[in-house]
């Protein structure tokens, strides 16, 4: 059923979806017609499906997950996060609190659900970019209010901040080679200043996304681990420690801003 | 009083030791990925000092031992030569591939200078992180002309430390005769690089 709605899906929007890429003027005509309906919901329809399915060892579903406003709150639960979670001591985003219910809830192993993730190129969605879709939308226009009262979560912050300039590998670069100064492109693509509100806030608000050139959604950890790859630094792990922290920092600058999420992405 | 001593210098190696640094939190976070090993996390002198400072050292004796070992680290071409080919240096300068764990250790690495640079005026597509090099080779190429864009393109520490600029050389990010490419495409006159837009 799951794969089906996202064969209608791709084909429904493929030739947009190219056309899209080839002009900016029809990826807004485009942006417009859909307007508060984008495309995405195909997909958190998806995700409202898998939270509800009876998943793993203990053929359990996710309604007792606690995103951090109760079991099975999930209204308002992504604007909240990351935020600390005194039940395993540690500071989680949403993908990291996501896989800890999978395992926690529904007795699958840790090496399943981190095997596949994110969508690769010519993938059709993935539960977590689903899951993650879903959840998110139900934030969609509230405030980013990241935890920043536990000292944990201030230190995830600081430990975040302290990533951003972290420069390593073979081309030296760090967060801030291209996300520290405002009003810069690569090539013909913008680039958000990262240490602002306004940059911190247009980026943060529009992830989780959908990407009409791949027909998914993508999440706010995968965009950390892909600008990893391309800072040629090894594979980000998704619900790690440097991702969690990397999205706190983002969304503790960015705080106070309305999400809109999913965002619609070329 | 040994027993003191040594209890301070348990405890001071201990904070050092378990102290939770960017270095910690990455290397926990992180998976190798093909070419993209764990190693990439080690940080030499320039990326700790420049990390350290967020690349804005203040202090004037760092500053200059950035820059002097940075300028240490160039190779200058074996045969004295410079300038290559500036249409094979057109093709690395648009190339934004390697060392990626997403590309083809195999094929030659880029040196994407369009991700950050303009060059050929004609070129739209480029960046802005770094100044616009269109018409570089009015400056000509007298041998300091030469020398200054080798050793910026080899190691840019060595001019301007912590700068944003990958070190082409130094890292082996580009080889020898690729520089010479890259060096005919910003100096020849024949390069497109060169050719201003007419009005």
């Amino acid at each position: 059923m799951i794969k089906v709605r996202n064969l209608v899906l791709m084909s429904l929007l493929g030739i947009i979806t190219a056309a899209a890429v080839a002009q900016d003027g029809i990826f807004d005509e485009y942006r417009e017609m859909m307007g508060e309906d984008n495309a995405g919901v195909f997909i958190i329809d998806e995700g409202q499906e898998y939270w509800f399915s009876k998943t793993g060892p203990k053929a359990a579903t996710l309604e007792a997950c606690d995103l951090g406003l109760g079991e099975g709150v999930v209204e308002g639960a992504y604007a909240q996060l990351p935020r600390y979670f005194e039940d395993v001591d540690r500071v989680m985003d949403l993908e990291a609190r996501l896989v800890h219910c999978m395992i926690d809830l529904q007795g699958r192993s840790r090496a399943e659900v981190h095997a596949k993730p994110y969508s690769l190129r010519g993938d059709m969605g993935t539960e977590i970019e689903a899951l993650s879709a879903w959840i998110a939308n139900q934030s969609n226009g509230l405030a980013i209010a990241p935890g920043q009262i536990h000292a944990r979560e201030q230190s995830a912050y600081d430990v975040g901040e302290k990533l951003f300039y972290y420069r390593a590998g073979p081309h030296d670069f760090s967060c801030a080679t291209c996300h520290g100064q405002a009003d810069k492109r690569i090539r013909l693509q913008s680039l958000a200043h990262l240490e602002s509100y306004d940059g911190a806030a247009g980026a943060y608000s529009s992830w989780p996304a959908y990407r009409i050139s791949e027909g998914i959604i993508r999440t706010m950890g995968w965009r950390m681990r892909d600008c990893f790859r391309q800072q040629r630094m090894p594979e980000l792990v998704m619900g790690s420690d440097a991702s969690v922290a990397l999205q706190i920092y983002l969304a503790v600058n960015g705080a106070g801003a309305p999400l809109a999420a999913p965002g619609l992405k070329r | 009083m040994i027993r003191t001593l040594g209890f301070v210098v348990f405890t001071v190696f201990a904070s050092v030791a378990f102290a939770d640094t960017s270095y910690d939190v990455l290397m926990r976070s992180m998976t190798d990925k093909n070419q993209a090993t764990l190693s990439r996390l080690n940080q030499d002198d320039i990326q700790e000092a420049c990390s350290q400072s967020r690349d804005q050292p203040g202090n004037a004796d760092v500053l200059k031992a950035l820059r002097e070992q940075s300028l240490a680290s160039v190779t200058l071409p074996a045969d004295g030569i410079f300038i290559g080919d500036w249409q094979r240096g057109a093709a690395v300068a648009n190339n934004g591939r390697g060392l990626q764990y997403s590309d083809d250790p195999s094929a030659p690495n880029g040196g994407n200078c369009y991700a950050c640079h303009q060059l050929d005026p004609r070129e739209l597509a480029y960046g802005t992180l770094g100044p616009s090099l269109a018409n570089y080779g009015a400056r000509g190429q007298s041998e300091p002309m030469l020398n200054y864009t080798w050793v910026k393109l080899w190691n840019t520490h060595a001019y301007n430390a912590c700068s944003h600029m990958p070190r082409f050389g130094a890292q082996g990010i580009l080889d020898e005769q690729q520089l010479k490419d890259i060096m005919a495409y910003l100096l020849d006159p024949a390069s497109p690089v060169n050719q201003p837009l007419e009005d």
